[in-house]
């Protein structure tokens, strides 16, 4: 579905992606894990269109591209109607639009009124704080009810491709669990997901397949199941000896 | 000091008010969108105004037919402006904005001078726009009363766009967070440059009404309403649509009071007194009357 093919990025004078691949098939659940300034963002902003890489290509393949299309290339305000929404780092709520308008904007691309109004209904029913607020503004939901917006915006655009950037940034280990049980359940009905996280271990047991990124560079990849013993990860990012 | 005489300078105040609200949203929806101080802003009043001169006098077009289509020129000036001078300074430091606007504020004024010359011209209604009217203790001419119905009604409208439109609300997305209306599929350039018509139609029609005011038009006239309307907007909290439009009526009513109110001699001070009111309002509420704080976009 996603073909990532040796990508540089720099952001002013820094080159923070040093030749990056990873690729993600359809169905998958696909977690990125590393180190503060890894490039982790960079990645993602880079495959939603706010970064352009300097070299190399990213493919994707989607219900709405014809075949595999180069992307790299692509604005940012094209890529959501490509079938790939990204939640970004720090949420992104519009805190001045109400909680309805946060998630009728991520359906701002279509035009199918019927469609939105079921999804309208299906986010309500995977989080119903947000039916029962929705007359409120983005800004006054706690940390946790703003991610579930955020997520619930996202899926408001229908993607077969979801990023998400530190979605449990900040929030309690109770509504942890269970937003990561949402996402089991988001890709269950069929979206593909890319997870940046530092919670590694939560990304590990949610994930198919995970990439391990240092400084630029993918330093690992491979099975969740297995990376979650390797002795390395277990050194570096599960705390563990 | 009669009720009557009070209650005419509160009607001129309205007036007044009126327009420094139509030039204040403009400058508050444009600073709100890319951070942007746009000082060529005032100049759209006189471009405006000269529109409405040449279509009335010089084409002999009614009045119906030449109000709409000083709104739409308003537009297409504006549009031109922001994809000619700001566009190519999107990113830039918030500084470099302010200066490129003071240059195409000068170049408009230069402009104007070279294609016009400063001389003064009258700008005459058509008769029945001019007829005075008579209700309760106060009179106006009937200009006046198309000033303030008018100004209304495109206020609300505006409201209206911008809260239950899809345009609306790309437009208040695009405010908060350009990066994140992007990845919701909202194309910002068209965003931006809706802003910047919407923003010129309502400053050119405040243009047709100062001409209409006051009777007399020059290449210059833009300065002073554009300089009191982006005191009106920050008043009233820039960045908030409501906010520009209390201002403009706070500002319009109070300068208009101080001059009728007190004695003659302190009419000259008035300029002085809407920039004291400015600097008391912000001593009080650093973010105006309706303004949030606004963190500055690099
Ligand atoms: N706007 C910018 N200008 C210059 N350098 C930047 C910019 N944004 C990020 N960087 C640098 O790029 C590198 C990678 O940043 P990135 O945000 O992708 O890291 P990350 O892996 O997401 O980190 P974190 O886990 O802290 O979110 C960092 O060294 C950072 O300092
Ligand atoms: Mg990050």
């Amino acid at each position: 579905m996603l073909k990532i093919d040796d990508i540089h990025v720099y952001r002013g004078r820094t080159h923070v992606l040093k030749g990056v691949s990873l690729h993600v098939q359809q169905g998958e659940i696909v977690s990125l894990i590393g180190g503060n300034g890894a490039g982790k963002t960079t990645i993602l902003r880079t495959i939603s269109g706010l970064l352009r890489p300097s070299r190399g290509k990213i493919f994707l393949k989607t219900s709405k591209t014809s075949g595999e299309t180069d992307i790299s290339r692509v604005p940012a305000e094209t890529i959501t109607g490509l079938g790939v929404t990204h939640c970004p780092e720090g949420r992104g709520i519009f805190s001045q639009l109400s909680v309805k308008e946060n998630l009728m904007i991520g359906a701002y691309l279509r035009k199918d009124k019927e469609g939105i109004a079921d999804d309208y209904a299906r986010v309500c029913a995977l989080f119903p704080i947000l039916g029962s607020r929705s007359r409120q503004t983005g800004g006054s939901l706690s940390g946790g009810e703003q991610e579930m917006l955020a997520v619930g915006r996202a899926l408001m655009s229908r993607p077969e491709l979801l990023t998400l950037d530190e979605p449990s940034l900040g929030l309690g280990p109770i509504i942890v669990d269970n937003l990561f049980s949402v996402l089991a359940e988001i890709n269950r009905q069929g979206v593909t997901l890319l997870l940046v996280e530092q919670n590694a271990i939560k990304a590990l047991k949610l994930s198919h397949r995970t990439y391990v990124l240092e400084t630029g560079r993918m330093a690992l990849s491979g099975l969740s199941a297995a990376l979650i013993d390797n002795e390395k990860v277990k050194k570096a990012y599960l705390g563990g000896t | 000091m009669s009720g009557g005489y009070i209650a005419q300078q509160i009607v001129n105040g309205l007036i007044l008010g009126s327009m420094y609200a139509l030039v204040a949203i403009g400058f508050s929806m444009i600073y709100g969108i890319i951070r942007l101080i746009n000082f060529a802003h005032g100049e759209i009043i006189m471009i405006g105004a000269f529109l409405t001169l040449g279509l009335l006098q010089k084409l002999q077009l009614p009045f119906p037919v030449a109000a709409p289509l000083v709104l739409i020129a308003g537009a297409v000036v504006g549009i031109i402006i922001e994809k000619g001078a700001f566009r190519p300074m999107r990113g830039a430091p918030q500084v470099t904005g302010f200066i490129a606007s003071l240059g195409v504020s000068i170049m408009l004024q230069n402009l104007g001078i070279l294609l016009l010359t400063a001389q003064p011209r009258n700008f005459t209604f058509p008769d029945y726009l001019q007829s005075v009217v008579q209700i309760g203790l106060v009179s106006f001419r009937t200009i006046d009363g198309v000033i303030m119905a008018s100004a209304l009604v495109l206020m609300g409208g505006l409201l209206f766009l911008v809260h239950k439109t899809r345009l609306g609300m790309a437009m208040r997305a695009t405010a908060e967070n350009i990066d994140v209306a992007r990845l919701m599929g909202i194309n910002i350039n068209r965003t931006i440059m809706a802003t910047f018509a919407i923003g010129s139609a309502l400053a050119a029609i405040a243009g047709l009404m100062w001409g209409g005011k006051f009777g007399q038009i020059d290449p210059l006239l833009g300065f002073v309403p554009g300089l009191k309307s982006f005191v009106a907007a920050v008043i009233g909290g820039v960045g908030s649509i409501p906010g520009a439009i209390l201002g403009g009526y706070i500002l319009g009513l109070s300068e208009v009071l101080f001059v009728g109110l007190l004695p003659p001699i302190y009419s000259a001070f008035r300029d002085a007194f809407v920039f004291s009111t400015l600097i008391l309002i912000l001593l009080v509420l650093p973010n105006g009357i309706l303004g949030k704080k606004m963190e500055d976009r690099a």
